[in-house]
């Protein structure tokens, strides 16, 4: 180990492990062997950096060196020439779209340049699979510390000053809720990890679960020993089968290690972690249709009050906190709350990880300070829309967000400033649209994925969605009137004010949203039966009978004036 | 785990695993060798080695070796390149495994050149 030189990170993440990344692995060590090179170089396969759009990725350290799109063909000319002759592989490095420049480092990428990464840190550092690797990276010593020098009330006060909130979507303070769960008495209490990742698009949970599993065990046990509980749950998704895979390694590992389990460093301190497996719900992501779900009960929203922190699983206080909020939780801990908190906005403090999709260069998972504009997001760090098109509207917050303007780019993006132009924070799906997307049909996706995601207790949500669907179908299919417009505002104000959970309350927005910003394209589909896109084939259809319609009347008139 | 102390040594021992993983990051000296055809061989790899080593035994941190292509003094290989953090690079040539040690711990360590191993400093 001591003649080791060269590092070769292999990124191991959902996206580039399907792009054959542990083929690549296995070629590298291979080739290595062959050349008597595998004591100098250690081929590690790490979480997710985030740059999806062009992986598998390999990073080559201490050179800094980024490859792009590797494929396990090209293990013997890396090895060859970077390793042995010490010559960069120019046509695996990452070209950058609109300079058409080559970039060698991964600090010199405009993708990198503006995130700042505290809850993705060990994303592409570490091998996950190795609790030594985030030992050495300051794992666990974040719950030692609060464990043998804070008390639980000081652990909750230090998130409290952080102003850490929730990263779920909801943006509730998470030291309040922590504090709420403390106050309430009881001989038994339980954390819950929320990893019921829902939003199409949407893949931050997993990728800290697969690339960092250990920091989201350690800050589950930090919340245990906060509020009082000695048992967590991690409701993850079964769709994602490396992150359960990780976890289980990890929870393994930190049960031998003895940092889970009982007497943690050598205090009276006691805490385990179970995975209890989703069916994918989307409306499990509702902290008390999650808890249903746990229970064994069917995944139902119930009405709060009584909230999870008074009566939650098995009527017990429980605190149900997301995956990327327990993320955040150890470097609060290690380098204080004012660390924290001179990252981001006033109301929104540190970052959010957002899956930037659609069409734009850089499709990846990117961490940004709160407060960055998404102009930055989308033409810095995004590298602009593809193809050189004009950006129409950015969707943020999934389902349940809405369509921001391109007029609206440069508002800083927190939870509140998200919420005033009519979209949310979410989870942090972010899609980007240009000219060629048709905006009626968009919001007809997401009302499609509320209708079959709505659990249907309520009727507000199961029934409403369903009709602002069947309104929408209308519109597409160029049977859409003007009243109908209307219609859609005062069902979905309705379906906001009335239902349950989170899921109803939310649902109508990629509707109301677009109605706001891009009436003239709902107008243009209802009174001229046009898609400007030509996108929704439901009206190109109707055009074409009309013509024909037109055509046959026209034909009839002509038979009869040479008839008469 | 029984205590804070316990996961700190954990925490040493294993941070020397990753230790080269802080590449691109702060203030790094880099050591280089080149290796192009004629670097290798006129016995570059042994120097290479040699250099990984004394840098490892030393626990030396934020140190990297690393290999080059060919500097174009194929006269002078195996040549070893020494950059320090804001100081100007200097090519050391015919470096022998057995002048690896004075490299480090003279240039390396207390900022003062080989002289006499010197083929330039003004290349850049």
């Amino acid at each position: 180990m001591k003649n080791t030189r060269l590092h070769m990170l292999v990124c191991g993440g959902t996206g580039c492990e399907s792009q054959g990344s542990d083929k690549l692995v296995n070629a590298l060590n291979l080739v290595l062997d062959k050349y008597g090179y595998k004591e100098e170089v250690t081929v590690v396969k790490t979480g997710c950096f985030g740059f999806c759009e062009k992986g598998p990725i390999v990073k080559v350290q201490p050179d800094d060196i980024f490859y792009v799109e590797v494929k396990p063909k090209d293990a013997k000319r890396i090895v060859e020439e970077h390793v042995i002759k010490g010559r960069k592989v120019e046509d695996l490095l990452y070209v950058e779209p609109n300079e058409e420049e080559k970039l060698e480092k991964q600090h010199d990428m405009p993708f990198y340049k503006k995130q700042h990464r505290i809850a993705l840190r060990n994303c592409g550092l570490i091998n996950p699979e190795d609790i030594e690797e985030y030992i050495a990276v300051d794992g666990y010593l974040a719950l030692g510390t609060c464990l043998t020098e804070k008390t639980p009330e000081e652990v909750i006060e230090l998130v409290k000053q952080s102003g850490l909130r929730g990263r779920g979507g909801g943006g509730f303070p998470t030291g309040f809720k922590w504090e709420l769960t403390y106050r309430n008495k009881n001989d038994l209490k339980f954390i819950i990890c929320n990893a019921d990742e829902g939003d199409p698009g949407a893949f931050m949970d997993r990728s800290i679960l697969e690339g960092d599993p250990h920091s989201v065990l350690e800050a589950m046990a930090i919340a245990g020993y906060a509020i009082g509980a000695e048992k967590g749950y991690i409701y993850i998704r079964a769709e994602y089968p490396l992150a359960i895979h990780r976890l289980n390694v990890a929870i393994d590992q930190a049960r031998e290690l003895g940092l889970l389990g009982t007497n943690l460093f050598g205090t009276d301190f006691n805490f385990d972690v179970e995975l209890k497996y989703g069916a994918g719900a989307f409306v499990c992501g509702e902290e008390t249709a999650l808890i249903n779900s746990v229970e064994g009960g069917r995944g139902e929203p119930n009405a709060k009050p009584p909230f999870p922190a008074e009566s939650g699983l098995w009527n017990k206080p429980t605190c149900v906190n997301n995956v990327e909020t327990f993320a955040n939780v150890p470097p609060i801990i290690l380098q204080g709350p004012e660390w924290f908190g001179s990252v981001g906005t006033e109301k929104s403090k540190g970052t959010k990880v957002f899956a930037l999709a659609g069409k734009v260069n850089n499709v990846g998972l990117v961490e940004v300070p709160m407060g960055i504009s998404l102009r930055d997001i989308i033409f810095e760090i995004g590298g602009g829309i593809r193809g050189g098109k004009k950006l129409k509207a950015v969707q943020t917050g999934g389902p349940s967000g809405g369509c921001i303007p391109e007029k609206d780019l440069d508002i800083p993006i927190d939870y509140d400033s998200l919420k005033s132009i009519g979209s949310m924070m979410g989870s942090g799906g972010m899609i980007v649209m240009d000219e060629d997307d048709c905006m009626v049909n968009i919001s007809k996706f997401y009302l499609e994925f509320t209708e079959e995601e709505s659990c249907g207790k309520c009727t507000p949500c199961r029934v409403g969605n369903k009709r602002l669907h069947e309104i929408l179908t209308k519109i597409t299919n160029g049977d859409g009137t003007l009243e109908d417009l209307d219609r859609l505002v005062s069902l979905g104000e309705y379906i906001k004010d009335n239902s349950l959970c989170g899921l109803g309350q939310t649902s109508p927005n990629p509707v109301l949203s677009t109605l706001k910003y891009f009436r003239d394209e709902y107008i243009e589909h209802v009174v001229h039966k046009n898609c400007p896109a030509g996108v929704c084939k439901g009206i190109k259809r109707k055009q074409k009978e009309m013509k024909q319609q037109e055509l046959k009347e026209q034909k009839q008139k002509e038979k009869e004036i040479q008839l008469h | 785990m029984k205590s804070l102390e316990e996961l700190k040594a954990i925490r040493e021992r294993a941070s020397k695993k990753i230790n080269l993983r802080g590449g691109g990051e702060g203030e790094e000296t880099k050591i280089l060798v080149g290796m192009g055809t004629c670097g290798i061989s006129a016995g570059a790899r042994e120097t290479l080695t040699a250099l990984i080593e004394e840098v490892g035994n030393k626990e030396l941190k934020n140190v990297y070796v690393s290999q080059v292509g060919c500097q174009g003094n194929c006269f002078a290989e195996p040549i070893v390149q020494v950059s320090r953090p804001n100081e100007k690079p200097v090519l050391y040539g015919k470096v022998t495994p057995d002048k690896v040690k004075e490299i480090i711990e003279k240039h390396v360590i207390n900022g003062e050149v080989v002289k006499n191993l010197v083929v330039g400093s003004a290349f850049h």
